[in-house]
C-alpha cells in the first residue's frame, strides 16, 4: 500500500501515519545485529519469508482483479491505515525475547504479572459519586455490596477546582457531577462503615491532590488504619489538566512542586499510595487519536521522572508508585496495540533512559476506562454493547482494573440500573467469556503485532517533536498539544457529517421519532442547601485558634520550599476547609490562565 | 451582503470539557461566521460582558457539567439588564429534554445534544440571526 495513498486518506496525517507503513516494520532499539542473527528471527520455523511474499503477490493480483471493495474507511478510528491482511512478513523484525519476553519479565509487552488474571482478576472500579458525601456513601456500599472491589471517587466541580460549596463560584455546581467534600467532616462521612485497610480507593482529584489525600490518612487515622497500610490512588496528573481535562489551578511550576511534595511525602509514609495516575482518559476524550493518547501520556510520564529526579529524589525511590489510566475506544485491535506499546516503551525508557534498577520502577501498570465518549445520546441501549466491547479490548490488553460506563452517561448521571448493568459487563467478561484464561491472548497476531511496533514508532516520532519545543511544559504554553488533540477532534466530527464514519443510531442506522425513556438521576438544589449548612456547622464548631494556625504555617510553607504535606495533615485535623486551603495557596502561587484558541 | 454573524462561543461554569465548544467554533467559523471564544470557567457575568463588548448576534454556551439550570437562566437575565434582548442565545452538552424544555420556555433558543451535526447547527445559527434581525 503506497505511502502517498496513505497520507492523502488520512486528514491529519502529519500527527498520524509517522512511520505507519513502508516496508519494515523493525523495532527501533532491536538493531545492531547484522541480519539473520541468532535471535530467532527468519529461525522460527521452516518459514520463508520470500516464498509468502510471493504467495502474497498472487493473492493480492486475484483480490484486485476479482474481489468487490466496500466503499467505506479502511483505517483505526483514529485514522491510522491498515492492510487487508497482515501476515509473517509484517512481523520478520520481531524480536520474540527482545519485543515481547515474558508475562511478568522485561520488557513486559505481554503483560505486568506472571500470571495476570490466573493469579488475579483486574480491579472492577466504578467511578461514582454525586450529591453529598451521605448520598455517594450509600452508592459505594451499593457497588461492595454487588462484588465490586475497589472504590473510585467522582468529586464535584467545587471541590476539583479548590471552592467550598458556600462560595459563589460553586453556585449550581454542588454535588452535580461528583461528590461535595469541604472539609474533613464530609471525608468522615463519606467513608463511614467502610473500613479503610479492606479496599483500595482511587480519587479522581488533581489541583487538590495533597488536600484529598491528607483527608484519606485523616480518615485513617480515626479508623486506626496506619497511613503505611492505605492503597489508593490520587490521580494528581496536572500535566493532562493543562493538555486536555482543563481543571488546573495553579501555574505549571507550582503544581509540580505540589506534586514532588507528594511522591517525596509517600515513599516514606504512604507506600502503598499510587502518587500519581498519568492519564491518557482525558486527552482521547478531548478528541484526540489513539496513538495522541499514548504519546502525549507516556511523555507526561516521563516529565513526572524528570521532575522527581530533579528534586533530588532517587528514581527508584518514588517510579514504582507512578500508574497509568487509558482509554478504551471502539476500535478494538488498535487499543490492544497502545497498552502493548505502553508497557513495552514505559520499561525501556525507564530502565535504560532513566536508569530506574529496580524492575518495579519499570512496570507500567494501569487503569482503563471505557471511552465516555464513544457513546450515544441516541439508542442508549447499544451503549451497553459498545462498553463490552471496549471493556473486552482493555482486558486483552492486560488492565489492572477497569470501569465500564453506564449506557445512560450522555443523558445525565448514570442511574443505579445502569450502573448495575455496567458492573454486571465487567463480570460476563471475567467469569464467562474465557478470556481471561490466556494471557495476552492476541501476542503473536501478525496485525496485533504490526499494530504495536507502528504506535512505537509514532511515539518516538512525537517524543522527538515535544523535545525539539522545549519539553512538556513549553510544548503546552506553546499550545502543542492542545492544537493537535483540536485538530483531530475536528477531523474526526467531518468524518461522520460525511458519513465516511457510521456511528449506529447517529449517523445512520437512525431510528426516526426515537424519544428516549431511561430514569434519570437528578441532583436538586436542595443538595446545595444541606453542603452550605454543613460548611457553616463545621467552621462554627472547630477550634478557630487551631485551624487559623495550621493554615497560617500552610502558607509559610508554600512561600519556602518545606514539604507541604504535613501542613495539609495538619489544616486538615483541624477542619480547615478545603476552600481555605487552596484559598490561601492561590494568594502565593497564582492562577494559570489559558490563551483562549480553538485552533 | 448582509453583516457577517458574530458569535461568542462560551463555557460557563467551572466545567473544563472544552471538546463540544472547540468543534462547534472550528465549525461556524468555516460556515463563514466571526466567532468569538471566550476560554474556559466564565462566569455569567464574564459572558455578558463579552457579548456587550464583542457586540455579538450569538452567544452559544457549552455545559457538560449539569450547571446549565443555574448558567443559562442567569445569563438571560443579566442580558436582559444589558438590553440586549435581541441576543439569541443558543448551546448544547449534556442537558436533559425536559431541562432544554424549560430553558426555551424561559427565553433561549435553541438546545442541542450529543451527535448533533455541526451543518444544522450552523444552518439553524443563520435562521435564528435572520429572524431577530428581521425583527428589528
Amino acid at each position: 500500500m503506497a505511502d502517498a495513498e496513505t497520507k492523502k486518506k488520512t486528514e491529519a496525517g502529519e500527527t498520524r501515519g509517522a512511520g505507519a507503513t513502508g516496508g519494515g516494520t523493525g523495532t527501533a532499539s532491536s538493531g545492531g545485529g547484522s541480519g539473520g542473527s541468532s535471535s530467532g528471527r527468519g529461525s522460527s520455523g521452516p518459514q520463508d519469508l520470500d516464498a509468502i511474499a510471493k504467495a502474497r503477490e498472487e493473492w493480492e493480483r486475484k483480490v484486485s482483479e476479482s474481489a468487490r471493495v466496500r466503499d467505506a474507511l479502511f483505517s483505526t478510528i483514529s485514522g491510522q491505515e491498515v492492510k487487508p491482511l497482515y501476515t509473517p512478513e509484517d512481523t520478520r523484525d520481531l524480536d520474540y525475547l527482545e519485543d515481547l519476553g515474558f508475562p511478568g519479565e522485561f520488557p513486559y509487552t505481554r503483560g505486568v504479572r506472571h500470571n495476570m488474571y490466573r493469579g488475579r482478576l483486574w480491579t472492577m472500579r466504578q467511578f461514582s459519586g454525586f450529591g453529598t458525601a451521605e448520598d455517594s456513601n450509600a452508592r459505594y456500599k451499593f457497588l461492595l455490596k454487588h462484588g465490586q472491589t475497589g472504590l473510585s471517587v467522582a468529586f464535584d466541580m467545587p471541590t476539583i477546582m479548590g471552592y467550598d460549596s458556600d462560595h459563589l463560584r460553586a453556585e449550581g455546581e454542588v454535588g452535580v457531577c461528583g461528590v461535595a467534600i469541604d472539609s474533613l467532616h464530609d471525608m468522615e462521612v463519606l467513608f463511614d462503615g467502610i473500613p479503610l485497610d479492606k479496599v483500595s480507593t482511587s480519587m479522581t482529584i488533581n489541583a487538590p491532590a495533597a488536600i484529598l489525600l491528607a483527608l484519606y490518612i485523616c480518615v485513617g487515622e480515626k479508623q486506626g488504619v496506619s497511613s503505611k497500610d492505605l492503597r489508593g490512588t490520587i490521580q494528581n496528573d496536572l500535566l493532562k489538566e493543562y493538555i486536555a481535562q482543563k481543571s488546573w489551578i495553579f501555574p505549571p511550576k507550582p503544581s509540580m512542586r505540589i506534586i514532588t511534595d507528594i511522591m517525596e511525602y509517600c515513599a516514606e509514609d504512604v507506600p502503598k499510595w499510587n502518587t500519581i495516575s498519568i492519564s491518557g482518559y482525558h486527552i482521547r476524550e478531548a478528541g484526540s487519536t489513539a496513538l495522541q493518547e499514548l504519546a502525549f501520556t507516556l511523555a507526561d510520564g516521563f516529565a513526572y521522572v524528570e521532575a522527581g529526579i530533579e528534586a533530588g529524589m532517587d528514581v527508584d525511590a518514588f517510579a514504582p508508585r507512578l500508574s497509568f489510566f487509558f482509554n478504551s475506544h471502539m476500535d478494538f485491535f488498535e487499543e490492544i496495540a497502545k497498552f502493548r506499546a505502553a508497557r513495552r516503551i514505559w520499561a525501556k525508557d525507564m530502565k535504560e533512559k532513566y536508569g530506574a534498577k529496580d524492575p518495579r520502577s519499570w512496570l507500567l501498570r494501569f487503569h482503563t476506562q471505557t471511552a465516555g465518549c464513544s457513546l450515544t445520546a441516541q439508542q442508549p441501549f447499544n451503549n451497553i454493547v459498545r462498553t463490552a466491547l471496549e471493556a473486552l479490548a482493555g482486558v486483552m490488553g492486560g488492565t489492572q482494573s477497569l470501569h465500564t460506563n453506564s449506557m445512560d452517561e450522555t443523558l445525565a448521571l448514570p442511574s443505579e440500573e445502569a450502573v448495575h448493568v455496567a458492573l454486571r459487563t465487567q463480570q460476563v467478561i471475567a467469569h464467562e467469556s474465557g478470556v481471561p484464561n490466556v494471557i495476552d491472548p492476541l501476542g503473536g497476531s501478525y496485525y496485533v503485532e504490526a499494530l504495536t511496533d507502528e504506535m512505537e514508532e509514532g511515539c518516538r516520532e512525537y517524543f522527538r517533536k515535544i523535545d525539539e519545543l522545549g519539553g512538556v511544559i513549553p510544548a503546552i504554553e506553546k499550545g502543542f498539544f492542545q492544537r493537535d488533540i483540536a485538530k483531530a477532534a475536528f477531523t474526526y466530527q467531518r468524518e461522520l457529517e460525511e458519513k465516511k464514519r457510521i456511528i449506529v443510531g447517529v449517523n445512520d442506522l437512525v431510528d426516526e421519532g426515537e424519544e428516549v425513556k431511561i430514569d434519570l438521576l437528578r441532583i436538586g438544589p436542595e443538595v446545595e442547601k444541606r453542603q452550605r449548612e454543613v460548611v457553616a456547622k463545621v467552621k462554627g464548631e472547630r477550634d478557630s485558634g487551631a485551624a487559623e494556625k495550621a493554615l497560617e504555617g500552610l502558607k509559610a510553607a508554600a512561600e519556602g520550599d518545606d514539604n507541604l504535606m504535613p501542613h495539609f495533615l495538619k489544616c486538615c485535623r483541624a477542619y480547615v476547609t478545603e476552600g481555605e486551603m487552596i484559598g490561601v495557596l492561590r494568594e502565593v502561587f497564582g492562577e494559570y490562565r489559558e490563551p483562549p484558541t480553538y485552533w | 451582503m448582509p453583516e457577517r454573524i458574530r458569535v461568542l462561543v462560551a463555557k460557563p461554569g467551572l466545567d473544563g470539557h472544552d471538546r463540544g465548544a472547540k468543534v462547534v467554533a472550528s465549525a461556524l467559523r468555516d460556515a463563514g461566521m466571526e466567532v468569538i471564544y471566550t476560554g474556559l470557567h466564565q462566569t455569567p457575568e464574564m459572558i455578558v460582558n463579552a457579548a456587550v463588548q464583542e457586540d455579538v448576534d450569538v452567544v452559544a454556551m457549552s455545559i457538560l457539567s449539569g450547571a446549565h439550570m443555574t448558567m443559562f437562566p442567569r445569563v438571560m437575565e443579566l442580558l436582559k439588564e444589558k438590553g440586549l434582548d435581541d441576543v439569541v442565545v443558543t448551546g448544547g452538552g449534556i442537558i436533559p429534554k425536559e431541562d432544554m424544555d424549560k430553558l426555551v420556555s424561559m427565553g433561549v433558543d435553541r438546545l442541542f445534544g450529543p451527535g448533533t451535526d455541526t451543518r444544522e447547527i450552523a444552518e439553524y445559527v443563520r435562521e435564528a440571526v435572520a429572524r431577530k434581525r428581521g425583527d428589528r
